[in-house]
């Protein structure tokens, strides 16, 4: 028996897996979001130290989800990574800086002799934390309200505005969803800093500092929410490709599409749910509930952006240029063969969380950090 | 294809692209090699349960965490830099070049990041084979991923396996196995990974070296020399052999970049190997391009007919045959193939035009042309050479070319010398006391360092001016951006690698000079 695989069906279950490692990697910046509390939720060195290695133990596995989003998206939606990293040059490179910073950061910062002194790798942190889930937020949102861009007869990028990537900077939407994004991972980095620190002094004021995240959160998460449904967006037909505005666009798309508005809606109130068992109950398994209620959220947006005849990287300079998961993606044999290795990642699923189980059976206290182990 | 070549955005994408190249390719060879050396130690403690190997271990694991973590910092910019600054070409390939980028991150990084935290924070937390295999499973992962990566460089050398799209413009994939069964690719892969088994046995060794210079750990250091040397030694003997093996292949597909890096000129029968030479100017020209001439040689007869076709008689053709060509050989001069890759580009224009005025008859006729493979194998196959303007712009830098192969052969002949040495001086006892050896071994560290750095100075530059060899030339492969942007971020680069290179060789220092824990 010999199954047909089409092309648009190979083009359809690859923005899936994209936009399933981007929600990933948004749930996994809680390590971002948890380093930019170093400085105010540690009260002494211990604290922070603790706080540090929770994080640490963890910093490798965004980081390799980031490239592996990366690499997935150039093999399977080539035109948007040439047309967006070579356009949006400074947004990109921002980014990037970050996360090299980053990068070393955990492994230097408590060494001896590493030049620049522990404040400055913690300081690193703080920025890689801070900008890194931001600038991701606006780059995300620009599937939403365009850039403006060009493509000549070569599929060849041409950006229209000096700027290159910091004119996102200017829409209001943009700035939105990447202050949602921001607080979003900060209140994952508290629950994960609730969940697995063993020291009463963090856990409490990590659990004062909650509420403060909370409501900038919802506001911006709100806004973004209320100002994407009710405008328009970018339509492509199905037979000729011709993209076109049509209002209450994503609206339609997720009443159009009930699997995706269920994933919304449930993503947003298991995130409810896990806030406000930890603020009200005290509880330490929000992050049980948050993490998976952010996976569901933002892929429900990534697929709202992609699916049902939406362009996902609209042009606003010419609409016709615009990316859609037809015109973008790779070849149907490309597809295939990446299909074939994505058949891998239920392994590589698997070995993660069994190497994890295996070497987070103690909590972060006093004692593991004085352990002859390694400590950042 | 680009509405206009601005040479001074190409310059410094190049730069840029170089400098964090280089200095990925600073930390990437040890963590290949130093996993593989830490793996070995401790599959020696899991077998005998002595502690002194456990200690021995850890010590070496704590100097492949501080380069681990800076390999990791250089290598995420120059996967998004295809993007940000080679963004025509990752459009032109992109259908076959981003499957092994997207393949090393989800079989490659996931396993060596995983099984890293293993390998640091699982000491007392997993058993003893547990914590074993996770570190064979971080070296394996290491060159896994090394593998993947090449197999994207060995394309851009050589491509194969895809077939040229007109409607989208880009080449697309038609068979991975051709892409990844590469002959560039396996010799690239075998070759850089054995580099990085001898860089890292000289770093083991030099390091082990001061220990014994100092009187310190006489004990650890010279099981550490008793490992490296071996490994080391094979790994020398097996990196001649591939390197030897990947001149025969280049030979063969990318003869120019060859013939550059012998630096032969005329074509000759009976050609010999030029063992070292200096070269200065001829004063013969092609072009505006001066061709090289020996000073001085030492050379071996015969060699390199031999070496290239079996057989001491065969003709080697030199540089001038291929820019001139050479009927009689068989070999297109370069006027000749920019003529056919005008033909193809023409082709490509019309068959556009033709999309536009919706001119079905003409765009079924354009179409199979391109599908036929008469017209792929005779004009396609030439494509880049429509954007080249004079025939010596398909000469890469002959000085820089020879000089750094002669330079890296030369090295990679002593390093074989050293380890051989070394192993010899541990077997009879002698090595604490030879002192002046001892010393040899401390300063040899940066030399393998050089060689490697050499390598891809000699791959890279030795296949200008072509980004895809023969399909798409440099210029008109970078981002449509300012070349004041371009720059900004070069000496953002310069200054942020710099300052973390300077942290990580003093964190180094530091921690060899602390020695083994207790
Ligand atoms: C022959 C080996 C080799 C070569 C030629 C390259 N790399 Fe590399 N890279 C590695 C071998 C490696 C490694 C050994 O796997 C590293 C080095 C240290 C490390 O942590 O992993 C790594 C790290 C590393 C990382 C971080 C991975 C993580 O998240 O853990 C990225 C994104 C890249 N590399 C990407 C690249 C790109 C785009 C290259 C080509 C232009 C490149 N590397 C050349
Ligand atoms: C880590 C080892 C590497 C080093 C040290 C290195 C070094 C260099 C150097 C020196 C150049 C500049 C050549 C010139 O402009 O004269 C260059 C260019 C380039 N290399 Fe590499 N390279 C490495 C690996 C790779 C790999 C693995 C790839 C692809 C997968 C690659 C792709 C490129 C590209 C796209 C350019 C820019 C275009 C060009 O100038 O040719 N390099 N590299
Ligand atoms: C012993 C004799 C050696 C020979 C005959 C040899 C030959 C070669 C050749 C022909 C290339 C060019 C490959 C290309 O353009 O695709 C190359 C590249 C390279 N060499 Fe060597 N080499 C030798 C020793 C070494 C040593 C000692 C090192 C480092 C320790 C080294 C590291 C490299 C690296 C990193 C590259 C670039 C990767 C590649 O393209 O394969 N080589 N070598």
């Amino acid at each position: 028996m010999t199954i047909m695989i089409t092309h648009i069906f190979l083009q359809n279950y690859w923005w899936f897996i994209v936009s399933l490692l981007g929600s990933f990697l948004v749930f996994l910046m809680f390590v971002q979001g948890g380093q930019t509390f170093l400085f105010s939720l540690a009260k002494n060195e211990m604290q922070r130290t603790m706080i540090v290695n929770t994080l640490g133990r963890k910093w490798e596995f965004t980081f390799t989800t980031l490239v592996t989003f990366g690499g997935a998206f150039f093999a399977s939606f080539p035109l948007f990574y040439s047309t967006s990293f070579g356009g949006a040059y400074w947004v990109w490179m921002a980014i990037l800086f970050s996360f090299i910073l980053q990068a070393v950061a955990y492994e230097y910062r408590s060494k001896p002799s590493n030049v620049y002194g522990k404040k400055t790798f913690d300081f690193f942190l703080l920025l890689n934390g801070s900008l890194g889930p931001f600038l991701i937020g606006v780059a995300v949102a620009t599937f939403f309200t365009g850039s403006k861009f060009s493509l000549n007869q070569m599929n060849q990028v041409k950006w229209e505005t000096q700027w290159h990537g910091i004119e996102a900077l200017l829409n209001i939407k943009n700035l939105a969803l990447g202050l949602a994004v921001l607080f979003l991972v900060r209140i994952n980095g508290l629950l994960y800093i609730i969940n697995t620190v063993e020291e009463e002094n963090v856990v409490a004021s990590a659990h004062k500092k909650l509420t403060f995240n909370i409501i900038p959160f919802l506001l911006f998460f709100l806004f973004f929410i209320i100002m994407l449904l009710v405008s328009s967006g970018f339509a492509a037909d199905r037979v000729t490709g011709v993209v076109s505005m049509e209002s209450l666009k994503y609206l339609h798309n997720l009443l159009r599409m009930p699997v995706v508005l269920i994933f919304f809606l449930s993503g947003v109130l298991v995130v409810l749910f896990g806030i406000s068992i930890a603020v009200f109950k005290k509880s330490s398994k929000g992050i049980w509930f948050t993490g998976p209620g952010t996976i569901l959220t933002v892929l429900s947006l990534f697929l709202t952006a992609g699916y049902n005849g939406t362009a996902f990287y609209p042009s606003i300079f010419n609409l016709q240029n615009s990316l859609t998961i037809r015109n973008a993606s790779s070849s149907q044999f490309t597809l295939k063969t990446m299909t074939i290795v994505s058949f891998f990642i239920p392994i590589v699923i698997a070995y993660i969380w069994y190497t994890w189980k295996s070497i987070s059976n103690k909590k972060i206290n006093e004692d593991e950090m004085k352990s002859d182990g390694h400590v950042y | 294809m680009i509405e206009n070549i601005n040479p001074g955005l190409i310059d410094w994408s190049r730069a840029q692209f170089a400098l964090t190249a280089i200095y990925h390719w600073l930390f990437v060879p040890l963590t290949l090699g130093l996993s593989f050396l830490v793996a070995m130690m401790e599959t020696i403690y899991v077998r005998t349960g002595k502690e002194e190997w456990k200690r021995l271990t850890r010590f070496w694991m704590t100097l492949f965490g501080i380069n681990f973590a800076i390999g990791v910092a250089t290598g995420i910019i120059l996967e998004f830099e295809f993007g940000t600054n080679w963004s025509n070409y990752s459009w032109f390939v992109g259908d076959i070049f981003g499957a092994p980028l997207a393949i090393e991150g989800i079989l490659a990084f996931f396993l060596e990041s995983t099984f890293v935290a293993v390998m640091f924070f699982g000491w007392n937390k997993v058993s003893r084979k547990f914590h074993l295999l996770s570190s064979w499973l971080v070296a394996i992962g290491a060159s896994f991923s090394a593998l993947w990566i090449l197999v994207a460089n060995a394309w851009m050398e050589n491509p194969v396996g895809m077939v040229f799209n007109p409607d989208t413009v880009r080449n697309e994939m038609m068979n991975f196995w051709a892409v990844l069964f590469n002959p560039v690719a396996v010799d690239k892969f075998l070759h850089t990974i054995s580099s990085g088994f001898v860089l890292a046995s000289m770093f083991v060794m030099g390091i082990s070296a001061w220990f014994l210079i100092k009187k310190r750990e006489e004990l650890l250091a010279k099981r550490s020399i008793l490992i490296a040397g071996i490994f080391g030694l094979a790994s020398s003997l097996f990196l001649a052999f591939t390197g030897d093996s990947s001149a025969r292949t280049i030979a063969r597909i990318q003869p120019v970049k060859f013939e550059a890096f012998e630096a032969l000129s005329d074509g000759k029968q009976n050609a010999p190997l030029v063992a070292f030479g200096v070269l200065h100017g001829s004063g013969e020209k092609i072009g505006g391009k001066e061709l090289p001439n020996f000073i001085f040689k030492i050379e071996i007869p015969d060699l390199l007919s031999v070496m290239t076709s079996g057989n001491k008689d065969a003709y080697v053709p030199g540089l001038k045959d291929h820019i001139e060509g050479n009927s009689d050989k068989g070999i297109l001069s370069v006027i000749e193939k920019a003529e056919r890759g005008k033909i193809a580009r023409q082709t490509l224009l019309d068959y556009k035009k033709a999309k536009e005025n919706k001119d079905n008859e003409q765009i079924g006729v354009l179409l199979k042309k391109f599908q036929d493979q008469g017209f792929r194998d005779n004009y396609f196959k030439y494509f880049g050479y429509a954007f080249i303007n004079s025939p010596e712009e398909v000469i890469p830098e002959i000085y820089g070319a020879f000089y750094s192969f002669h330079l890296m052969v030369i090295l990679g002949f002593l390093f074989i010398l050293i380890f051989s040495l070394a192993l010899i001086f541990l077997f009879n006892g002698t090595i604490g006391s030879k002192r002046w050896f001892l010393w040899i071994l401390l300063f040899s560290i940066p030399l393998p360092y050089l060689a490697s750095e050499l390598g891809w100075i000699l791959t890279e530059m030795g296949r200008q001016p072509w980004i895809i060899q023969d399909l798409m030339p440099v210029k008109i492969a970078v981002s449509n951006i300012s070349a004041d942007s371009v720059k900004t971020t070069f000496f953002l680069f310069v200054f942020i690698f710099t300052a973390l290179l300077i942290a990580e060789i003093s964190i180094m220092l530091k921690q060899i000079r602390l020695g083994p824990k207790h």
